[in-house]
């Protein structure tokens, strides 16, 4: 049985068709990573698994349990990490989470408490405020919030939008330990390189349905091929290159202020020019090549 | 899984707990302090210079008896309101609790089983200032708190159904100027409602903080039959609020 199946899965608001005929099937123990431009229906997509968004049509199915109408048990094994910090800042770090614990019925709930402090890496700050945190220790305590329960699965909402590299490089920390650990992930991200540090497998998101899906090495062979070539030149320059790689069958993509000529490797001579930068095709060039948006 | 667990119920209210903890203080200072201000204005001046007694009670008992309904709908309504709407629209509290196994019933009967608690305590503040005004006390006083506990359900049910309602936080102001003012007004605190026009009592008979001051003052001066019917009036308030504050919430938290 796999952790999430979503089949034919439509939701509207108003005349937006946030989700569009999503089919997911995400399994047990992997990371799963949902990769997709502003607006392609991530969070609308997690908002539907956690029940909080109903479907105007298809299936949805949480740990073997049908949502929406049994959307409660399913959340009772499932850990949630919001995009957005809504942690209560007046109060404890340790009653932040002993809450938490009480709401998915912890027994122990001291015990689960010590256990996300020490995840978290905050037992010596469990009496402050969480308002006297750094931003760092405050994201620690969201993800850890959402473990309290030790859950089998957890949706991770894009877990360090917009925080600082030295943040994000402690989140994915955190994240490749519950990884380890053997717990199911679906994480959004637009963040390619989150997606290629802790997925196992992409899945592309664009418009609200999944074009493509595969393991990062797979997609990248699939889609770019082995090698792509950065060219740096004036504009005048760039689009002679650009025709001439097109009339090949070559994809050629924005980068910034060059261009990238994918599956260089298969190029005639003479397309390539000498001065190019020849690198290893990346997930990037997929997601670029696949969505038509810039990544981050 | 069932609806309305009490685990459920117990833990939303248990988030609240924790957080009161960090602002009991003031909050419990002002519930003292205000009801004295009040007393010592209301009570001593007018009391000393236009009225000695209503209904047969000096004025102060009077006044003091009245204001456990101002204290109730000041911490249930209001409270209700900007709470609520701040835990939904700033804090974004409401969506990772529902994240968790709880939905909105237990959700809304947990903040008002909440409100209404803390409601039911803070209305008995009033009554014990009094006591200092020479107020005696009474065996019937010792329903007060459950007194207030019903009528802050309602309180809290409407509030919770406002701060579903409204976009802006700011349109509480109408909210605040054409619902909460006049039942404070009209509700026999400061002066009996049966001075009033005929066609204003009829519309005082549904103020539940109307019938709050009435059953305040049965259990300090004696009931009378016709407080079985006042009660169950805002028991039907608590329970027809409890379900729309469920709808319109829902409306709200879920997409
Ligand atoms: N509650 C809502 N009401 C109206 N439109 C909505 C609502 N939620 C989402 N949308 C719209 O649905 C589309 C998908 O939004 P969603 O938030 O799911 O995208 P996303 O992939 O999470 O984007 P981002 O990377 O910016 O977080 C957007 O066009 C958005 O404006
Ligand atoms: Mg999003």
């Amino acid at each position: 049985m796999a952790a999430i199946e979503l089949s034919g899965v439509v939701k509207h608001f108003g005349p937006i068709a946030a989700v569009d005929g999503l089919d997911l099937e995400v399994p047990e123990g992997i990371c799963l990573g949902l990769l997709g431009p502003n607006g392609a229906g991530k969070s609308t997509t997690m908002r539907l698994l956690t029940g909080q968004a109903i479907p105007d049509s298809g299936e949805l199915r949480v740990l073997g349990h049908e949502l929406p109408g049994d959307s409660k048990a399913a959340r009772l094994e499932m850990g949630v990490v919001p995009q957005l910090d809504n942690l209560d800042v007046d109060v404890t770090v340790e009653d932040n989470l002993a809450v938490y614990a009480r709401l998915y019925r912890v027994k122990d709930v001291g015990a689960a408490v010590d256990r996300c402090l020490d995840l978290a890496r905050l037992r010596d700050r469990r009496r402050d405020a969480v308002d006297e945190l750094s931003g760092g220790m405050r994201r620690r305590l969201l993800l850890a919030r959402g473990l309290v329960h030790e859950p089998r699965l957890v949706l991770l909402d894009e877990p360090t939008v917009g925080l600082d590299p030295q943040i994000r490089t402690e989140l994915w920390t955190l994240i490749g330990e519950l990884k380890s650990r053997g717990t199911t992930i679906l994480m959004s991200t637009h963040y390619i390189e989150e997606a290629e540090r802790l997925a196992d497998e992409v899945a592309v998101m664009t418009h609200g349905r999944v074009i493509s899906r595969g393991r990062p090495a797979d997609l990248i062979a699939e889609h770019a091929g082995r090698q792509t070539a950065e060219v740096y030149a004036p504009p005048q320059r760039l689009a002679e290159l650009r025709a001439s790689a097109e009339q090949q069958g070559l994809r050629v993509r924005p980068a910034g202020p060059a261009i990238a000529i994918v599956g260089s490797e298969r190029a005639e001579n003479g397309v390539i020019p000498e001065d190019a930068v020849v690198r290893a095709a990346t997930l990037e060039d997929v997601f670029v090549l696949l969505t038509g948006e810039a990544a981050e | 899984m069932r609806r309305l667990e009490p685990a459920a119920i117990a833990g939303v209210m248990s988030r609240e707990v924790a957080n009161f903890r960090t602002y009991w203080k003031g909050t419990t200072f002002s519930s003292v302090l205000e009801p004295i201000v009040y007393l010592l204005a209301f009570g001593l001046g007018l009391g000393a210079t236009l009225v000695d007694e209503v209904e047969g009670v000096p004025y102060i008992q009077f006044v003091g008896t009245g204001m456990v309904a101002t204290a109730v709908i000041f911490s249930s309504a209001l409270p209700a309101m900007f709470g609520t709407f701040v835990k939904h629209r700033f804090q974004n509290t409401y969506e990772a609790i529902l994240a968790a196994p709880v939905d909105i019933e237990e959700l809304v009967t947990a903040e008002m089983l909440w409100i209404a608690l803390r409601s039911g305590i803070y209305g008995c503040v009033p009554l014990l200032v009094t006591f200092a005004f020479g107020l005696a006390p009474a065996w019937g006083m010792l329903l007060v708190p459950f007194f207030c506990f019903v009528t802050a359900l309602g309180f809290a049910g409407f509030g919770i159904t406002m701060a579903a309602t409204v976009d802006k936080i700011d349109q509480f102001n109408y909210v605040t100027a054409l619902c909460i003012t006049p039942l404070f007004l009209v509700a026999g605190t400061f002066f009996p409602i049966s001075g009033l026009p005929q066609g204003v009592q009829l519309v005082a008979q549904i103020n539940p903080l109307h019938q709050l001051v009435e059953l305040v003052r049965g259990g300090a001066f004696g009931f009378e039959a016709v407080d079985i019917a006042r009660f169950a009036f805002l028991v039907a308030v608590a329970l027809l609020t409890w379900r729309i504050a469920i709808s319109r919430m829902g409306a709200r938290l879920i997409d």
